[in-house]
């Protein structure tokens, strides 16, 4: 008994440096940047040993969502959503089609994972700096047509100014609320037919009500800022998007394919007695049978997002300002500028977005294992 | 492809399947394809509309070339690669070992925490981890980026062995405890012995992201030990440089992990499902 006792200490003991390593380096490191984010540390003598630093609360946050200056902020905030939404589309979309075409078993199956798979082990920097010679607007991509016969495009592929869907940084809580009805009523209509009763109570009364606020008295939101300010998706990161489908859609073929491949044949030719055809053999059976891989992929592929650092950098350099994101803007903001109170801010709004969907998903899967 | 003539009947449904997924493999295919093609031009040809045909001679030098310019970054991103991958990976093994064959009140709760630190955007810790470099004189050199390694590894090495040794039955610890076997016996006659898959996978992964990593390698390292990625954009980066050296750098810094993915495939794959945290 005091055998077992002793050799429980020394598990505990191996694995004391590693927790004391997490709780400093991951742990104390997030507190500590949030602490600096609420100070003034920055500019002249901010790399001194002992530099002059006061508490200035929530100032930095405030001025980077309302400052006159910090526009190309807000624009990064906003080429994160749609890199995050158009990398998850893309991604998953394209994974998902090629898992499929690979699912029927075609000859040379194994060759062609090998080619949409070999992105995946490439350094952002080494794709990057590839996909930037392509994209170049005289060359590469744009020329592609002329062998066909047809004329060459002229698409500034990372330095068009060009923006769609743009809207006023004033009108900001109007549009959430806008995007919240529309995700509460759309997600009523998938339910009705299942609950109708609770898809009303619980999706699509709340959705009508919120865009009917949003509708009838969004004059009297207040104003996000003091003056108009028009953001909007760049075409310039479409480029950096279709790099990075590139490198990640073969990641989602994986797993998909490794989710297909479990399926067992026998519940497949079971679907096809039914009078399933493949289509909906995939829509109505193996699709929904591979959600936990979809949310996983969802997961990884935001995460990825939001380190899309790399590949801008060496597609664009660290300042371009069409193509930014905010982990450009936080490293040039804080090993450039030196402003680090601003930098860490910028730091701790990309962590708070991350966490919105790394929490939920760390905590379900602590439940799943203590359950199991 | 034409050898579904004769094996199979051709239907429409299959050639545009195998249509579809030519197509796929050339636009996968295409930056291969740029990158050998500009690496092998002499650089006076280098023009934009041509960039896509064959060069008339194959000009081999853009690669002793870029190679003299990025020796030292090879160099430094060999250190740093071998000696943060065995140190992520013998630690993330006796984590794992523990995780799951000497859980205690709380191990799951630890574990949780563990698995958080490897989703938060390193942003977040990036200061604090510059400030704590500089402090301890380790800012500016390849130590303190193994430093970084490791510790951020930590999550993603134990997690894999968790997994792994999760699959050794614990009725053979149990037995060899009854027979007197300890805690680190345990560990180096019946769980390391078998773990050498579980070693392959981990540190695979660990060496194809430690080499491909460029966020702490251009925020904290000085110039003399920048590992390849950051001499790679400094190279591509540059306003008068002629393209086959880039490309040339590109294929250089791609080739370890390349082969490493044609060769050991099998195991990079399995290291990209466990780092999906499936169970």
């Amino acid at each position: 008994m005091r055998e077992a006792s002793r050799d429980r200490l020394k598990a505990f003991l191996t694995l004391l440096p590693s927790i004391i390593l997490i709780g400093i380096f991951v742990y104390g490191f997030i507190g500590n940047t949030i602490w600096i984010s609420m100070t003034d540390w920055g500019g002249m003598g901010s790399l001194a040993l002992d530099p002059q630093i006061n508490f200035v609360g929530l100032d930095n946050y405030v001025d980077l969502f309302t400052g006159f200056l910090s526009g190309g902020f807000r624009q990064d905030l906003v080429n994160a959503v749609y890199y995050s939404l158009m990398l998850l589309a893309g991604a998953i979309g394209l994974g998902m089609f090629i898992a499929i075409l690979l699912d029927q078993k075609p000859k040379g199956e194994d060759i062609l994972r090998t080619i949409f798979l070999y992105p995946m082990s490439l350094s952002f920097i080494v794709s990057g700096t590839i996909w930037r010679w392509l994209l170049a607007p005289q060359g590469g991509v744009n020329v592609l047509p002329t062998y066909f016969g047809f004329d060459a495009l002229d698409f500034q592929w990372t330095s068009s100014t060009k923006a769609i869907l743009e809207f006023n940084w004033q009108n900001l809580f109007q549009i959430l609320l806008y995007i919240a009805a529309f995700i509460l009523i759309m997600t009523g209509l998938f339910l009705l037919k299942g609950d109708p009763q609770k898809a009303v109570k619980r999706w699509l009364g709340p959705g009508v009500v919120i865009g009917a606020f949003a509708w009838l008295g969004g004059s009297l939101l207040p104003e996000a800022l003091f003056m108009e300010e028009n953001h909007g998706f760049n075409l310039a990161t479409l480029g950096i998007i279709i790099a990075t489908v590139w490198q990640y859609a073969g990641y989602t073929m994986a797993l998909y394919l490794a989710g297909f491949n479990g399926i067992s044949q026998d519940l497949r030719d079971a679907a096809m007695l039914d009078g399933a055809d493949t289509v909906s053999y995939y829509r109505h059976v193996a699709i929904p049978m591979l959600k936990p891989i979809t949310i996983s992929a969802v997961i990884i592929l935001s995460h990825i997002s939001l380190k899309m650092f790399d590949i801008i950098f060496a597609m664009t350099g660290p300042d371009n300002a069409q193509t930014g994101h905010p982990a450009l803007n936080m490293y040039m903001t804080t090993f450039r500028a030196n402003d680090f109170a601003r930098g860490a801010a910028i730091a701790i709004v990309l962590f708070l977005v991350a966490g919105t969907f790394i929490v939920p998903y760390v905590i379900s899967q602590y439940k799943q294992r203590t359950r199991g | 492809m034409s050898t579904t003539t004769y094996k199979s009947r051709i239907t429409a449904g299959s050639i545009l399947l195998y249509g579809t997924l030519v197509l796929l493999a050339l636009f996968f295919l295409m930056p291969a394809y740029m990158a050998i093609v500009t690496s092998l031009k002499d650089p006076a040809n280098i023009s934009l509309p041509t960039a896509w045909e064959l060069p008339e001679t194959f000009h081999w030098e853009s690669f002793p070339q870029a190679l003299g310019l990025l020796k030292s970054n090879i160099a430094s991103s060999l250190i740093l690669t071998v000696c943060a991958t065995i140190l992520s990976t013998v630690l993330g093994s006796l984590n794992g070992y523990v995780f799951s064959k000497w859980k205690f009140k709380g191990s799951e709760l630890i574990f949780t925490l563990f698995l958080f630190g490897m989703f938060i955007p390193y942003q977040v810790i990036l200061i604090p981890l510059f400030q704590t470099l500089r402090a301890m004189n380790l800012y500016g050199g390849l130590p303190g980026l193994i430093l970084a390694h490791v510790v951020y590894g930590l999550p993603i090495t134990s997690l894999i062995f968790r997994n792994f040794y999760s699959q050794i039955p614990t009725a053979l610890v149990e037995s060899a405890r009854l027979d007197g076997a300890g805690f680190f016996s345990i560990y180096t006659k019946i769980v390391f012995p078998l773990s050498i898959p579980g070693f392959v996978v981990t540190s695979l992964w660990q060496v194809t992201q430690i080499w491909n990593e460029f966020l702490w390698g251009i925020c904290l390292t000085r110039h003399a030990d920048n590992p390849i990625t950051v001499g790679l954009s400094q190279l591509a980066g540059g306003q008068a440089v002629s393209w086959n050296l880039p490309m040339a750098g590109s294929i250089m810094a791609a080739a370890p992990v390349l082969a490493i993915y044609i060769f050991l495939g099998r195991y990079f794959i399995r290291g990209l499902l466990a780092g999906s945290v499936k169970e």
